[in-house]
């Protein structure tokens, strides 16, 4: 189990990686959005997945059986996907807005925000 | 539940403020309100901690390490009031300010849920929960970027976006792969795990993967991209809460991790965290030598001051803390009332580009010696705040024989003299270009209660620089359990 996870996240962070680095930004939200994923799968790795034994306390006894599967992490990656989720539909509107408003998504041209830098020792003035 | 009052007050301000999007007047006062209220419970809370210690409270009912801890020890506690000022500093300076006009009914919503969350941050003994506040930070900023709308917003936003993101996801992995080590989430806990011996030989790498993720929030030097390209685009009211707040978080947890939770990392993470320091402080200072829009210069000038934070935690002794927690406090408020100041000369002059304005000092001669004060004590000169953060870090840097990191923080010191004199010069001194001294821009009445919160701040920074005992003995008990194997204070 754990050998699979590993590759599946090697592989994950791999695709995440790539695509972060591409000047789309499109693929670079969805990269962002990969690499969430393979985060998650990390932090789901950390309870030692396998159990199959639920981690519900069996009616009589006082605490849970010795192997039984570790929910917290799961708790955990469930509140990480919740912010992730919330923060790719809002990256996901804010480029969309951006590419509408600049007629390209190419990351490397926004340069709106910037000084100029045509002169070396003195940035343009910025209209604004 | 007076340890909980940070997060819930300015949480329920926020709320309130949500509620009455279409009063604007009603929401200012909610907004001056529920900052004040705040200011009283931190000072209620930093008053009990002294008298009694630390404070803490696990939800739940749940028994420590598994409930979810907040607790407040004076070194929390004084960041907690800190931010409670600036709050209240800021919705006072906000409440005639036409700048943040256009900015529409989210503004205050996302003030106030942003204090909420850095003094969550401050207060919370749990590395999930720091995680989440980390996060509810970075939404809050987000959004306050966006508010402006124009498509600098939006560009300055996805930059921000797209880097902060790789940290969060590196703090979050991180988190995962220490709760994996050592089965604990809970700060007390964890710093009684980490003494293990099996787990001495992995632990330093997930420390460090932290280390990284912290590192790019406080914006360190080569993770600093993202601060630059965004604050720039902010209101000077909403970039003195997130220039003043945001990366100091960050640092504040830096030195809790490294000082009171791993204590025991391996020297080597803490030598190189003393390079990126020195090579942050000169980066920054020389980033702000080459711009002329005001607030690009102060922004680069907050990368140069998380180096001497970033020092003094890698100096790893309890008076190195000390000049950190004191620098931390110092610069938090000087910070914050420089993009205050810098909001006043653009409400006067009527631009952020130094080449644009000028005659300053004629005009506005209060305005003048209030940026003095504040350059100063950025600058480290002695009546002010400035140079006992200084001293006490440079102090230590000597008595440990640090003689090149201690140097390089001599001579930044000196480049950041340089920026500001660049300020005086052509803000203040200069006439202004469109000639004569009584034109328009500058003859216009500026908004009374943004002075008065102006040289109330300054001459907090005075007080703490002409009468530093107080503060220094308080950062010093604050700090004297750092960096040894014993408890929290």
């Amino acid at each position: 189990m754990s050998l699979v996870l590993m590759i599946t996240i090697s592989l994950v962070v791999a695709v995440g990686v790539l695509l972060v680095l591409s000047r789309d930004m499109f693929r670079l939200i969805v990269g962002l959005a990969v690499l969430g994923s393979a985060t998650n799968l990390i932090v789901f790795m950390a309870a030692r997945p396998g159990s199959l034994i639920p981690p519900v306390i069996e009616a009589g006894a006082n605490q849970l059986p010795m192997a039984a599967a570790n929910p917290l992490p799961q708790a955990l990656v469930l509140t990480a996907i919740v912010i992730g989720f919330a923060l790719l539909c809002f990256a996901l509107m804010l480029g969309a807005s951006l590419a509408r408003s600049s007629g390209n998504d190419d990351v490397d041209r926004m340069q709106a925000a910037e000084p100029p830098d045509t002169d070396p020792v003195k940035p343009q003035v910025l209209e604004d | 539940m007076l340890v909980l009052s940070p997060l819930l007050v300015p949480l329920f301000t926020a709320l309130l403020t949500a509620l009455l999007s279409k009063q604007g007047t009603w929401r200012k006062g909610v907004s001056l309100l529920g900052s004040v209220v705040l200011l009283l419970c931190a000072i209620l809370l930093l008053v009990e901690v002294t008298q009694g210690g630390r404070q803490s409270v696990a939800l739940g009912n749940w028994p420590l390490p598994y409930g979810i801890e907040f607790s407040a020890d004076r070194l929390s506690a004084a960041l907690v009031l800190i931010t409670a000022l600036i709050g209240t500093a800021v919705m006072l300076y906000e409440l005639r300010w036409n700048e943040t006009a256009s900015a529409g009914p989210g503004l205050h919503p996302l003030l106030h849920a942003l204090l909420a969350s850095a003094g969550a941050v401050f207060l919370a003994a749990d590395l999930f929960n720091l995680y989440v506040w980390f996060e509810l930070m970075l939404i809050c900023v987000l959004g306050l970027l966006v508010l402006g709308g124009t498509r600098r917003n939006m560009e300055a936003a996805f930059k921000y976006f797209a880097v902060s993101m790789l940290g969060t996801l590196l703090l979050l992995g991180a988190t995962g792969m220490l709760y994996g080590a050592t089965g604990q989430l809970n700060f007390a806990a964890l710093r009684e795990a980490a003494l293990r011996p099996e787990v001495a030989g992995t632990l330093p790498i997930y420390v460090g993967l932290i280390l990284l993720a912290l590192l790019l929030k406080a914006g360190a030097f080569a993770l600093f991209a993202w601060l630059p390209a965004s604050y720039h685009t902010l209101p000077a009211p909403v970039l003195a809460v997130v220039g003043g707040l945001l990366t100091k978080v960050a640092a504040y947890v830096l030195l809790r991790l490294l000082g009171d939770v791993f204590v025991a990392m391996p020297g080597m993470l803490i030598e190189s965290l003393g390079w990126l320091a020195v090579i942050t402080m000169v980066t920054g200072v020389l980033g702000a030598a080459y711009h002329w829009d005001l607030r690009r210069i102060l922004a680069f000038h907050i990368v140069s001051q998380i180096g001497y934070l970033l020092l003094g935690i890698a100096l790893a002794t309890p008076s190195g803390a000390a000049g950190t927690a004191y620098f931390l406090f110092h610069n938090m408020l000087v910070k914050a009332n420089l993009f205050l100041i810098a909001g006043l000369m653009w409400a006067a002059a009527g631009h952020y580009d130094l080449r644009r304005i000028g005659g300053l000092y004629r005009a506005r001669p209060l305005l003048a010696v209030l940026f003095l004060v504040n350059a100063f004590s950025l600058v480290g000169v002695p009546p002010t705040s400035g140079f006992w953060g200084k001293f006490l870090l440079l102090r230590e840097a000597f008595a440990q024989g640090r003689f090149v990191w201690g140097g390089v923080a001599l001579v930044v010191g000196f480049f950041t003299l340089y920026s500001m004199s660049k300020i005086w010069l052509e803000g203040f001194w200069k006439p202004h270009p469109l000639d004569e001294p009584n034109s328009v821009a500058i003859s216009k009445p500026l908004p009374v209660a943004a002075y008065a919160v102006v040289t109330g701040v300054s001459l907090l920074i005075l007080i703490m620089g002409i009468f530093p005992e107080p503060f220094v003995h308080y950062v010093e008990t604050a700090t004297g359990a750092f960096w040894t194997a014993g408890g929290m204070q």
